[in-house]
């Protein structure tokens, strides 16, 4: 009968973040950058249906790569979050800070227990401030471990090579067509320099934003379709949401709706 | 409704049951996780029956369709006995991006159920990554109005009103409940609320299916005047604090809310029409 091994508790986490790494690293990657009115998600996914970014709350977004199924458990977990701290306190009551360090305690306590295999995933929890500079954006990787990102983050496989782009050419407050156009091109160019920048075309891309202009308090909006590929082709710019007027309100969670004007109206000035 | 050990238990900083796949109800979860925050884990004493009086009641809701989708429109007053308990309560909101919920009945616990009603539609869409049509919504608010069947047997019912666009059938619905949870359908327009009578009777004589957005605007607003013509708890329109009912729209552009300022147009407009003839505008007799 063969007695337990030995292993030093620096060789165990080594072994362990190695073959979450690898787990990691198979994935394409993910872009989350700054832009003019807001945040934009960039992922490279040729499923429709199988999300790699999603909607948490009003001005919360989330992003990952990695397994599906376990970080589909983490966004369901973040939603399940924030509506019932929402729900029990007020929505500005939730935050992309309290919600990433839950999320950090959760993959640091499965990562160290000997019990659990780690999660193969590395996720990113962005919020809209009020303001531009009010927006954050936190990455979150496997351990556990919480960085709290300036500009842009990169995640997946080849987070360096594309970073390394994104980094040569990101400007403060560019528009959402160079936003986007940006990731895309980066995440083409995940070869390394040498190697030729893949074709990336709008079925295999899963794009979403955080729009500031958006008149609804839910700012979270997917791209797809024609409006997407209007973007890749520096389309001139579609109705990109005029600024809405400040709107009413009449309710307790959902804080507004926008107004509409009646045509025709008796009694109206004009 | 009680939450188990292990559906509170913590694991890191979110709770177990988060992490369980689960339904996608909100109510369900909450009920696990933390039943106090919802309405119906509450009860009083068995025997009580007039808690009615710990709570203001909210009042008249009208619903109209028209061929663009459908108006829903509350009148502002809150009352006590014979108390006016806030002049400038707001009954209708929007439930999600296309429907709509006015609300009679207790007000506190009717306030309540319409933020558990949002919260539990938005939480379906992000974990489904898919609205519910329309009747599943209309469905889920019947189930949680169920749940409050104990309170209103002893007075503190809540009477909604549902309307939104029904993306399917290109149309805009109307659902009545009762405080049993049952639900109804109704055709081209209802109210709902101490002076829904009155309402309904004026809309029967105003509405027709084909009015413009802004008649049959004009058309609710005229019904809920008369609704406070003849009921003491239906508030009128307040010229003097330019205090005017709420009115939401549910449409295939979701749901928007009509400006105070075109609102009292409207109700400037109506109340001069009065002032000639106080019963309101005239329909033919055959």
């Amino acid at each position: 009968m063969s007695s337990p091994f030995y292993v030093a508790p620096e060789q165990q986490m080594k072994d362990r973040a190695d073959f979450a790494r690898k787990g990691i690293g198979r994935g394409r990657s993910v872009v989350v950058l700054h832009y003019a009115d807001g945040i934009v998600f960039v992922a490279e996914n040729r499923s429709q249906a199988l999300h790699k970014v999603g909607e948490i709350y009003d001005r919360i977004g989330f992003a990952a790569v990695g397994r599906y199924n376990e970080f589909e458990n983490l966004r369901q977990a973040g939603i399940r979050y924030a509506d019932l701290r929402g729900y029990s306190y007020d929505r500005t009551d939730v935050t992309a800070r309290g919600l990433a360090n839950a999320y950090a305690q959760l993959l640091g306590g499965i990562f160290s227990s000997g019990g659990e295999k780690p999660y193969e995933v590395e996720i990113i929890v962005a919020e809209l401030g009020t303001r531009p500079v009010d927006d954050q954006i936190y990455r979150l990787t496997y351990d556990g471990s919480i960085g709290d990102e300036e500009h842009f983050a990169v995640m997946g496989g080849s987070a360096e090579t594309i970073a390394e782009v994104v980094r040569g050419s990101w400007t403060d407050a560019l528009a959402l067509g160079p936003a986007v156009r940006l990731a895309v091109s980066a995440l083409a160019a995940d070869g390394g320099p040498a190697a030729p920048a893949r074709e990336i075309g709008v079925d295999a891309l899963e794009v979403a934003v955080l729009d500031r202009t958006r008149a609804l308090p839910r700012k979270f909006r997917r791209v797809a379709g024609e409006r997407l590929a209007a973007l890749l082709s520096d389309a001139p710019a579609e109705a990109q949401g005029t600024p809405a007027p400040a709107p009413a309100s009449a309710s307790t969670t959902t804080p507004s709706v926008p107004e509409v004007e009646l045509p025709d109206v008796p009694g109206s000035p004009s | 409704m009680t939450g188990s050990p292990s559906a509170t238990a913590s694991r890191g900083g979110l709770p177990a049951a988060f992490l369980r796949t689960g339904s996608s109800s909100f109510v369900e979860l909450a009920a696990a996780v933390a039943p106090d925050v919802l309405p119906g884990a509450r009860s009083a004493p068995a025997g009580t029956t007039n808690l009615g009086d710990l709570t203001p009641h909210g009042t008249t809701i009208v619903a109209a369709t028209f061929p663009g989708g459908v108006i829903m429109a509350g009148d502002r007053r809150a009352t006590m006995g014979n108390m006016i308990a806030q002049r400038d309560i707001e009954k209708v909101f929007p439930a999600d991006e296309y429907s709509v919920v006015g609300i009679a009945g207790a007000a506190g616990l009717a306030v309540e159920m319409v933020g558990l009603f949002q919260v539990e539609l938005e939480h379906y869409e992000k974990i489904e990554g898919a609205p519910l049509s329309l009747v599943g919504k209309a469905n889920r608010l019947a189930t949680m109005i169920r749940g409050n069947l104990p309170l209103a047997m002893q007075g503190l019912a809540v009477v909604p009103l549902f309307a939104g666009w029904d993306e399917a059938a290109q149309t805009g619905r109307i659902f009545s409940y009762d405080a049993t949870g049952g639900r109804y359908e109704e055709q081209a327009f209802f109210s709902v609320g101490s002076g829904s009578i009155f309402a309904r009777g004026s809309l029967k004589k105003l509405y027709a299916p084909d009015l413009s957005v802004t008649d049959a605007t004009m058309a609710v607003l005229q019904a809920l005047y008369d609704a406070a013509d003849d009921d003491s708890a239906t508030g009128g329109p307040d010229l003097a604090r330019r205090i005017f009912p709420v009115v939401m729209i549910a449409g295939p552009d979701g749901v928007q809310r009509v400006g105070d300022e075109q609102v009292g147009g409207m109700v400037d407009a109506l109340v001069s029409g009065r002032r000639t003839r106080p019963d309101g505008p005239e329909a033919p007799v055959v």
